[in-house]
């Protein structure tokens, strides 16, 4: 069809890859022809964007009627993600000389180049029918290049969700590394005063948009995590009278189903990185030991014994071992043990209680929450215990959760009540650089608690 | 449920038939019209239905295992109280471990409810974490407040 662009040949096979190719439920991504000669891979360092964020200019993309508004929202979805990244810094709008239209046919360098833009996004929209042609490129303004060329075809609904396609795709030409926009979280949602919380699961993009609730609070939610599909979670639910059980939740058809045949509570799990089971905590007396549970045969292997606390397992993105939270040396640390629940040893020995250790996906950090009774921070430290990193420190909070790259955290903050009936008490999620900067807070039209970042859903 | 409400109903009647004790004598006093021997509102009102712990501890106080002794007296009472011991913790350490503290504190009073002569099939267990404080403030006396385990009857 196409011809094939000769930058097309990168990590991201599928969205840009040699043909058309469906890249998520609906939508199709085709190559466009490339204008003009690149350089292969990334043309920014990382690093550098650390400090000095790259500007991009993202005019509206081009269309007529209701198309042109199609365009403008798309445009403003990833002006939103770039420059929440703090990575990227879009250039104002009142700036621009060249107009989107004119852009879309073909950029005029110069026009970008005296307005300070690096890299510029161009693109147009369609609509056919009940869909959606949308074609943008990414240049390279310097040179003069294109980088990037691709057209998706999907229903119009999608359209809030080729902006996160289209950000991932900017992201990773600029950056060298894979995106996390066209992802979602799934959270708790409170309500109510703080005795008596209702605690519901929720979900939404990664932006806060397309939120909607998962469960009708009638009994509490807890600690939700994704599966590896994205397409079910685990969590732990108070049941109708009975003992709190993790659950395993259905997002499509809404399903539940209790996960283990265990004789006390269960809770704190996480599926395995194969999806193929699940490792979570469960208490019997006073007592709490690992447990790793096969989903197909449903058998239930203990990891851990002894007479402490064991909770909050988590997995290496390569499955071969598990770091975990556990008093058993008189308080909280943390301990790495082999997937099999050898070899345990303890990694974390800096002052203060640590718990919550969840393993980055690219292997190299283990995020955690570390507390005395005056603060609690969110930090960072190699799986050997070594190189540890505060990123935030405040009153309280907890629960960090890895973007798919590693490269950005959600955790919860909660704010200290000022009198004793819990005036000012919130819980709100936030986003952090594992570099340590850009903290932001999250949307939630509620008090939320316990994120968990889906992998990407394409 | 059913057979739940049923033995309600038999507390009931037990407590028609033994109502010369001194605490309902005590019950009577502090208006009788209003809390029912053998009910949570009695166990409040006139054993005490919590007791409190250290910080990140699961071990019962000396001074807190009188109020669990009395529970078991209590419950020596009236036979067919079914009753759950709800464990919390307060707001300084992480939800995932609280629930395991909370775990092991109301497991911490089943046990001095059984030495203390009350069958173990009478009791169930839960832990609610840091997640449903007593009191609300932050600071040190609200937490004193919520490291407890709560008798409940069912």
């Amino acid at each position: 069809m196409n011809p094939v662009s000769s930058f097309a040949a990168t990590r991201r096979q599928v969205l840009i890859g040699a043909g058309a190719g469906l890249v998520a439920p609906g939508i199709i991504a085709t190559p466009l022809p490339a204008a003009a000669q690149a350089p292969q891979g990334a043309v920014i360092d990382i690093t550098r964007a650390r400090t000095d964020p790259i500007p991009v200019a993202i005019p509206d993309l081009a269309g007529a009627g209701d198309a042109a508004r199609i365009g403008r929202d798309i445009a403003r979805v990833i002006q939103a993600n770039l420059r929440n990244s703090g990575l990227f810094r879009p250039v104002d709008r009142q700036a621009f000389i060249q107009t989107p239209d004119s852009a879309a046919q073909t950029p005029r360098f110069q026009d970008w180049r005296v307005i300070g833009a690096q890299a510029l996004v161009t693109g147009r929209v369609e609509q056919r029918g009940d869909g959606l042609r949308v074609e943008f490129r990414l240049w390279d303004v310097l040179p003069e290049t294109q980088l990037q060329g691709t057209a998706f075809n999907a229903p119009a609904a999608n359209w809030r969700r080729i902006a996160h396609l289209i950000s991932d795709v900017i992201y990773e030409r600029l950056l060298g590394e894979k995106g996390y926009f066209d992802t979602r979280v799934v959270y708790v949602s409170e309500t109510g005063p703080r005795d008596r919380r209702t605690r519901r699961l929720a979900i939404m993009d990664q932006d806060g948009e397309n939120h909607r609730f998962l469960t009708d609070g009638r009994f509490a939610a807890l600690t939700p995590r994704f599966h590896p599909s994205a397409e079910r979670i685990a969590f732990m639910s108070y049941q109708d009278r009975g003992q709190p059980r993790v659950v395993l939740f259905d997002i499509n058809s809404g399903s539940q189903q209790v996960l283990g045949n265990f004789p006390g509570m269960t809770l704190s799990p996480r599926f395995a990185p194969d999806g193929r089971s699940v490792v979570l905590s469960a208490t019997r007396g006073g007592d709490a030991n690992i447990f790793v549970v096969d989903l197909a045969s449903r058998r239930e292997r203990q990891l851990t014994s002894g007479g402490g606390l064991d909770v909050s397992p988590c997995f290496s993105p390569d499955g071969t071992q598990i770091v975990f939270n556990s008093d058993r040396g008189g308080d909280q640390q943390l301990y790495v043990m082999d997937a099999g629940g050898g070899g345990v040893r303890r990694i974390s020995f800096g002052n203060g209680r640590y718990a919550t250790p969840v393993w980055s996906p690219r292997g190299d950090l283990i995020a955690f929450t570390r507390f005395g009774r005056g603060s609690f921070a969110i930090g960072v430290m190699k799986p050997d215990g070594s190189g540890e990193r505060i990123l935030s420190e405040g009153w309280a909070m907890e629960g960090p959760t890895f973007a798919p790259n590693g490269r950005v955290l959600m955790f919860y903050r909660e704010s200290r009540a000022t009198n004793s009936r819990g005036a000012g008490y919130s819980s709100r999620i936030v986003s952090i650089d594992i570099a340590g900067f850009n903290e932001r807070p999250i949307p939630t039209p509620t008090d939320a608690s316990d994120p968990a970042w889906s992998p990407l859903l394409s | 449920m059913t057979t739940r409400l049923l033995g309600a109903i038999a507390a009931l009647g037990l407590l028609a038939a033994c109502s010369n004790t001194d605490q309902n004598a005590a019950t009577a006093g502090a208006g009788a019209n209003t809390i029912r021997p053998g009910s949570q509102e009695d166990l409040v009102a006139n054993v005490g239905d919590r007791v409190f712990f250290d910080f990140d501890s699961s071990q019962v106080r000396a001074d807190q295992r009188p109020v669990l002794q009395r529970q078991a007296e209590w419950m020596g009472r009236y036979p067919t109280v079914q009753v759950q011991v709800e464990g919390h913790a307060d707001e300084r350490g992480t939800r995932e471990y609280n629930l395991a503290l909370g775990q092991r504190r109301a497991n911490s009073a089943r046990d001095v409810l059984v030495a203390s002569g009350v069958a173990g099939a009478r009791i169930t267990t839960i832990s609610y974490g840091k997640d449903r404080p007593a009191a609300l403030g932050s600071d040190e006396s609200a937490w004193a407040q919520n490291r407890r385990a709560v008798t409940v009857v069912q």
